[in-house]
């Protein structure tokens, strides 16, 4: 792994001499592979909480952690936070990178490991999007009978915050939107309100923020109308039944990736600053949401 | 005059052309009907394997009412990877029992929920075509003052419809597509066209170059001048051009043969009427000339005279003698006995030639294949050759030479007199045989009048031309004539 993020700013005649030197690397990860064989592998769940598309840096992050864990890693990858819950509760991962809301519901079954930073804080927002020529819409209000996206029914910024705002302005969310319709990733609610299928959106800013300098394009045909309050940042969870050791080494591998070259190439791949170790009390405002709710 | 009056020179290549462009535009016109058809056809059948597909796939998620993966579906025909695919629709949507947009693939102008009647005029159209229109497969909508072609396809499974699946296709874009196609195969057509116009311009001028030459040749023909046909003489094949070709040499052929044939009777029959006339005119002086000669001649014997009679007698002898000659000359009818032609003959008349010829410079080319003995009468043939000879080197330049040929077989001795100098004039040749034309100065004009006689009379030919820049006089006489 150093070869390649050394490879990055190498000229070509090096880069061949490099890529021999990341051979013989993967053959020695190969190696160690084999010897941690007899150790059950540790299972990270990965959620569209983020947005996921080069699944080459994925797996240079898979192999990072193997690195530093010396045991086996997997990652595993679902299309909507309802699926990566499902396998929280039925003890098929170690660890998961779930949204706030997720984290709540599940709040018997895992413990917090550790919280990202975007933007160098723990925190992130909803934002409510419309079409960026949509000049007539200001605020959620605004938005009554318009077709409506949703990003997931397990994410906070992507369905609990709208409905609790809608909430709030004395509406019922079941009957405020005209339509309203799931598209299981926050990526995807904004090229929904892009391409015109949804009159709004509401969306994690995070991701909004990573899209934002990775497709311009498509972030662009969008306009931002509305910030909600802050949230605690999607965390990292340890399922409870985790042995202690092993929460503290992937904790420390998390904490520890922004003191490395690599980790920080990771960080910033991830579009985050790193990882703190966070607090509970971070996502009270998603426990209160849910109350609203009934759900609490 | 006419069109139909044109030179075929002109007439078979234009004929030729308008075929060509007519054949061509026919079938242009034939194959565009088809293209239309065809491209009419595949636009919808590949529509229609499209719908289908898209109808199985989006039943169970409108089922579900799962907005997004439904759009998903009907914009997966559109990602950039299919641009090129060869009919691109230019809509895809699905409305309900109402008429109300489930899903688009352009939301933006066919917004979810929106009534499919109340975007456009044309769509209101399609809304009511829908409605009054059960659908149990698919069905295509091709209404007029449609900018575009909708090809429904109803989303149901197991009898339940869930929504009407609708691919428009743009008329423009389709007319745009056969109007390239329509492009495309009129360049070809009018290249093929360029290259086979030429040929055919060249084939027929081909075809009509003879024919042109032929009728011209016939036209001369019918004037009495058979004119030389070049295209004729080119034209090696034997096809009717070639038998009309061959019939018209011949006739040509015939046509001078027939002319030379009555120039040479008009003029033998002229000879011999001044044969004729000039032997009954010599033999009438003949007889009072002898009678003259004789009573001069009593006169001298008579004794003494006077001198000056003696000188007038004298005088009066010569005068009379010239005459005497002269209508001997033309007195051909010989009375010496018939002595048969030996070489010693020809050998005689080497040596009386030969003098003349030294004299004038000229080379005596002498070829004579002595005969042992020839049943002519020696005399006569003589006379010819001498004629012949003597002028054949006055009329050969100094330094020239005259060629002498004697031939025989056993039914004819053929006599051929050559001499290099200028040629005959024409007008002298045209009048050669005939007395007192005199082919050059200080000649009475009467050698070759006699040879004529003579050789006629041996039942013979004389024929004089000129080649390679000798005048050559050939005479022919019959062996079995002379004997009767």
């Amino acid at each position: 792994m150093h070869t390649k993020t050394i490879l990055e700013g190498c000229n070509f005649g090096r880069r061949k001499t490099l890529g021999l030197l990341a051979a013989l690397v993967a053959s020695y990860i190969g190696n160690v592979s084999t010897a941690w064989g007899g150790v059950k592998p540790l299972r990270v769940g990965l959620t569209p909480a983020f947005v996921h598309d080069e699944y080459g840096m994925l797996e240079e992050w898979r192999r990072y952690l193997e690195a530093k864990l010396k045991r086996q890693v997997e990652f595993v990858m679902r299309d909507s936070y309802r699926e990566t819950m499902d396998l929280l509760r039925l003890d098929k991962l170690d660890f998961a990178w779930i949204c706030d809301y997720p984290f709540v519901h599940l709040k018997d079954q895992v413990r917090l490991l550790a919280v990202p930073l975007n933007q160098g804080r723990p925190f992130y927002r909803s934002y409510l999007i419309v079409r960026a020529n949509d000049n007539a819409r200001k605020g959620m209000r605004d938005l009554k009978g318009a077709v409506f996206a949703y990003a997931d029914p397990y994410s906070n910024t992507g369905y609990l915050s709208p409905r609790y705002q809608v909430r709030q302005l004395g509406e019922d969310p079941a009957h405020f939107f005209r339509k309203t319709f799931f598209t299981w990733s926050h990526r995807k609610a904004i090229e929904a309100v892009a391409t015109g299928l949804a009159q709004g959106a509401a969306v994690d800013s995070y991701v909004w923020d990573t899209l934002s300098r990775l497709r311009p394009d498509i972030t662009g045909k969008t306009r931002i109308i509305d910030k909600s309050a802050e949230y605690g940042f999607p965390p990292f969870v340890a399922h409870h039944a985790v042995a202690e050791e092993d929460y503290r080494a992937m904790q420390g591998a998390l904490l520890g990736m922004r003191d490395e070259l690599i980790g920080r190439r990771l960080l910033d791949f991830l579009n985050i600053d790193g990882f703190v170790v966070g607090d509970k009390r971070m996502y009270d405002d998603v426990a209160k949401m849910m109350h609203a709710f009934g759900e609490y | 005059m006419g069109v139909f009056d044109l030179s075929l020179r002109h007439k078979i290549p234009l004929w030729g052309s308008m075929l060509i462009v007519a054949s061509a535009l026919a079938i242009s016109t034939a194959l565009m009907f088809r293209a239309y058809d065809d491209l009419r056809q595949d636009l919808f059948i590949s529509t229609e394997s499209l719908s289908h597909t898209l109808a199985t796939t989006l039943f169970p998620l409108l089922l579900h009412d799962d907005l997004w993966r439904a759009f998903e579906i009907v914009q997966a025909p559109f990602h950039a990877e299919l641009k090129k695919a060869p009919f691109e629709a230019e809509s895809i949507f699905v409305v309900n029992d109402a008429m109300q947009i489930l899903v688009a693939s352009d939301p933006l102008r066919l917004p979810t929920l929106s009534d499919l009647g109340s975007i456009d005029p044309e769509y209101r159209h399609l809304a009511a075509e829908l409605r009054k229109t059960p659908l149990t497969t698919t069905h295509a909508f091709d209404f007029p003052d449609a900018r575009h072609y909708y090809i429904a396809t109803p989303i149901a499974e197991a009898g339940r419809q869930i929504g009407i699946l609708v691919i428009s296709h743009d008329q423009a874009a389709f007319l745009q597509r056969f109007l390239d196609l329509t492009v495309r195969s009129t360049l070809i057509g009018l290249l093929v066209v360029a290259v086979i116009l030429p040929i055919n311009w060249y084939w027929g001028r081909r075809m009509a170059e003879p024919l042109v030459d032929l009728a011209r040749g016939m036209d001369a023909l019918m004037q009495g001048k058979p004119a030389l046909l070049l295209a004729a003489e080119n034209y090696p094949y034997r096809d009717e051009l070639g038998q009309l070709f061959a019939v018209y040499r011949e006739a040509a052929a015939a046509l001078n043969e027939k002319a030379l044939l009555e120039q040479e009777v008009l003029s033998s029959e002229r000879l011999a009427a001044v044969g004729r006339l000039a032997a009954g005119i010599a033999h009438e002086v003949n007889n009072p000339l002898g009678g003259m000669l004789m009573a001069l001649d009593n006169l001298k014997q008579r004794g003494p005279l006077e001198p000056t009679t003696v000188k007038t007698i004298a005088l009066m002898e010569r005068g009379l003698q010239q005459v005497a000659e002269t209508i001997g000359a033309l007195l051909v009818e010989a009375h010496v006995p018939i002595r048969p032609l030996t070489g010693h003959d020809f050998d005689d008349v080497h040596t009386l030639i030969g003098p003349q010829a030294d004299k004038k410079q000229v080379a005596l080319d002498w070829q004579v294949e002595p005969p042992e003995k020839i049943d002519l009468p020696a005399g006569l043939v003589r006379q010819i050759l001498i004629n012949l000879l003597l002028n054949a080197v006055q009329a050969a330049d100094a330094g020239g030479r005259v060629g002498m040929v004697a031939s025989w077989t056993d039914k004819a001795l053929m006599l051929t007199v050559a001499n290099t100098g200028a040629p005959l004039p024409e007008t002298v040749r045209k009048h050669l045989f005939e007395p007192f034309i005199a082919g050059r100065e200080g000649g009475h004009g009467l050698g070759l009048w006699v040879t004529y006689q003579t050789v006629t009379q041996l039942g013979g030919q004389i024929v004089a031309d000129c080649l390679e820049g000798e005048t050559r006089f050939v005479v022919t006489l019959p062996l079995e004539n002379s004997t009767a």
